[in-house]
């Protein structure tokens, strides 16, 4: 028995430092690849000090807000979607994955007795590490700047509430993977799924909570009793950016917060069924393609 | 027991017909047609342990789709297999463990990193002891001449390195039955000697059992005794490499050398003249005039030389796939006579 689970680990680090040695050989993409995805976050904020701005002047108020965000507690909540979707972005697996069930090189991991998504999964976490050891310089200075300039005034947790908040990051790391990896599945039926990954992308962007905290949707109903928010409420797309920052933002907290980890670990379980049969599916309609 | 059984065989694969055009495009997204091509078409056959057994036969044939249902990449549409006693398109670990398929065309490697470390991943992935894999590792790196490039990143090497280096992680788990479709693609003449070299001797030493499909017929006759020609998804032919001039060639192919080359013309009346080199005359003959033809050949005219050979595989082959995948069309005829230089 322990030779066995120490064989398996032997087998998931070797996969995994392989993967970790094939980020590092186009260092410097990969550098400026990490570096320009805090661009955004320096106009993002810019963006939110001007509509701020102009509401204070409209409004002739020194700390306006909207729905009961000031602009420091925008920034505080920007910055942490930012970091939430630092675990649950996948970039590049479901088309990778329909690439390679197109151009078929899909069938080495349908010969070699290795799992598929297990592969994928260690190979996502190596992505993950070289990742964050590049980002976490820019993180860092981010982040204590802002906690300087008062942005995170607001925040003081308690230990128990920093342990859900990093349960709450590795589930919405896992949601994203089993989500992308089964979107990239469906290339077993379709074989391009670029513009299906497209519209997910621009889903997620608005209903993860990326785009504006959640909370600012309408509260009016629409459909019978439910109302956007309830509705988006109810989607699994919220664990992957709103639900960790608003953990931290304490916006979500005692019975409530309880709540929401089990039904993000609802929808991990889901998710991960869901990936496993449309694999297992995929497979008996794979026709092998490309020689 | 047979190393591999295959029994009725069968493959359909639903294939989107689009007609030429725009507008042909545009139908085709509200509705679309579809036809069944039978790749396989409920075949039967049997392999023995240490058999090297080649599959020939036209593009679409039907041979990869073999493969892959041996090795389980797809499932069939019915029929039954077993190799080693599994059935492949379950897809058992242990089954995994013990074949190995190498496509000619297709990359297992980590293409910007050195086979070394894909050879280490698959040490972990097929569970090999350290030792074993060492020894097994220079065993193959020494007998391919690939030992100095194995911290040389994939993508620098050659394809004749690279293929090389495809059949050392194909072979690291010593697997019994091995699976190569046309191992030699692309290749230049030396690397596919040199492959074929390594493969004759490697399947020599371990005994294992090859499935093998090329369309080099060099590849065929230096390894293979036993041939399987697939045509239309069919077995046309299961028997020994030498048997298929024997049954499929109804020609011979007579070289004279005429002491007077002003008469070369004049053979015509013979046979069909292949070439013309004066005074060297090739000449096509049917087989049961052969004996006949010469004897009016040698009466007639004065010869410095005679020589009488069976025509080369390949044509014997080619002709053959003509005959049948042709069946009923209506050039059937082969418009180059002349023969391919092999």
């Amino acid at each position: 028995m322990e030779r066995l689970l120490y064989s398996r680990a032997l087998r998931w680090w070797t996969i995994l430092r392989i993967a970790l040695e094939e980020r590092m050989v186009y260092r410097g993409d990969f550098a400026l690849g990490t570096l320009m995805r805090f661009l955004p976050i320096i106009t993002q904020i810019f963006l939110w000090w001007t509509i701020f701005e102009t509401i204070g002047a409209e409004q002739e108020t020194e700390h306006p807000e909207i729905e009961g965000f000031s602009f420091h507690d925008m920034v505080a909540y920007y910055l942490l979607t930012m970091l939430s979707r630092a675990f649950s972005s996948m970039p590049g697996l479901a088309s990778g994955i329909a690439l390679q069930i197109r151009n078929g090189e899909i069938k080495k991991f349908i010969i070699q007795p290795v799992d598929l998504v297990g592969f994928l999964l260690l190979n996502r976490i190596a992505h993950k590490i070289a990742y964050y050891s590049v980002a976490f310089g820019p993180f860092l200075i981010v982040f204590t700047l802002c906690w300087w300039g008062g942005y995170f005034d607001s925040v003081s947790l308690p230990w128990t509430t920093w342990m859900a908040f990093l349960a709450s990051l590795i589930m919405g790391f896992l949601i994203g993977f089993f989500l992308e990896t089964a979107i990239g599945m469906i290339g077993f039926w379709f074989l391009e799924v670029s513009s299906l990954l497209f519209v997910y992308m621009l889903l997620s962007f608005f209903l993860s909570g990326h785009m504006f905290p959640l909370t600012m949707l309408p509260d009016n109903e629409i459909i019978g009793r439910l109302s956007y928010r309830t509705i988006v409420d109810m989607l699994p797309l919220k664990y992957l950016a709103y639900f960790p920052a608003a953990i931290c933002l304490e916006t979500v907290k005692g019975d409530d917060l309880i709540r929401g980890l089990w039904i993000e670990a609802g929808w991990l379980v889901f998710f991960m069924v869901m990936c496993r049969a449309m694999y297992a599916a995929g497979l008996r309609r794979y026709s092998g393609y490309g020689g | 027991m047979s190393v591999i059984e295959i029994e009725a065989l069968e493959k359909s694969y639903r294939v989107y017909q689009k007609k030429e055009g725009l507008w042909a495009s545009v139908r085709g997204l509200f509705h679309r047609e579809y036809r069944d091509v039978r790749a396989v078409r409920g075949i039967d056959l049997q392999v023995e342990a240490g058999e090297f057994v080649a599959f020939l036969g036209p593009n679409g044939a039907g041979k990869t789709t073999t493969l892959k249902l041996l090795s389980g990449v797809i499932n069939p549409t019915s029929g039954k297999a077993r190799v080693l006693g599994f059935v492949p398109w379950n897809r058992d670990n242990d089954y995994r463990r013990r074949f190995a398929l190498v496509m000619g065309q297709k990359n297992q490697l980590w293409w910007d990193l050195p086979a070394q470390e894909s050879f280490r991943l698959h040490q972990q992935i097929y569970r090999i002891e350290t030792k074993q894999f060492q020894d097994t590792l220079d065993e193959l790196t020494d007998l391919l001449a690939v030992r100095d490039l194995l911290g040389q990143p994939v993508r620098e090497l050659s394809l004749g390195e690279r293929m090389k280096m495809e059949l050392c992680a194909a072979l690291l788990h010593s697997p019994e039955v091995l699976f190569l479709d046309e191992p030699t693609i692309g290749l230049d003449v030396v690397a596919q000697h040199n492959i074929q070299r390594f493969l004759r001797y490697y399947q020599e030493e371990r005994k294992t059992t090859i499935l093998l499909t090329s369309h080099y017929m060099k590849d065929i006759a230096a390894l293979c005794k036993r041939v399987v020609i697939m045509a239309d998804g069919e077995i046309k032919y299961d028997d020994s490499l030498a048997g298929i001039v024997d049954r499929f060639s109804s020609h011979k192919i007579v070289t004279v050398l005429l002491n007077d080359g002003t008469q070369a013309e004049k053979l015509r009346d013979y046979g069909e003249v292949l070439s013309v080199e004066a005074p060297r005359v090739r000449l096509r003959i049917e087989r049961e005039r052969i004996s006949a033809t010469l004897s009016l050949i040698l009466d007639r005219f004065l010869l410095d030389d005679v020589a009488v050979e069976d025509p080369p595989l390949e044509d014997v082959i080619a002709d053959f796939f003509t005959q049948v995948s042709n069946k009923g069309s209506d050039d059937a005829s082969d418009p180059f006579p002349t023969e391919v230089q092999a």
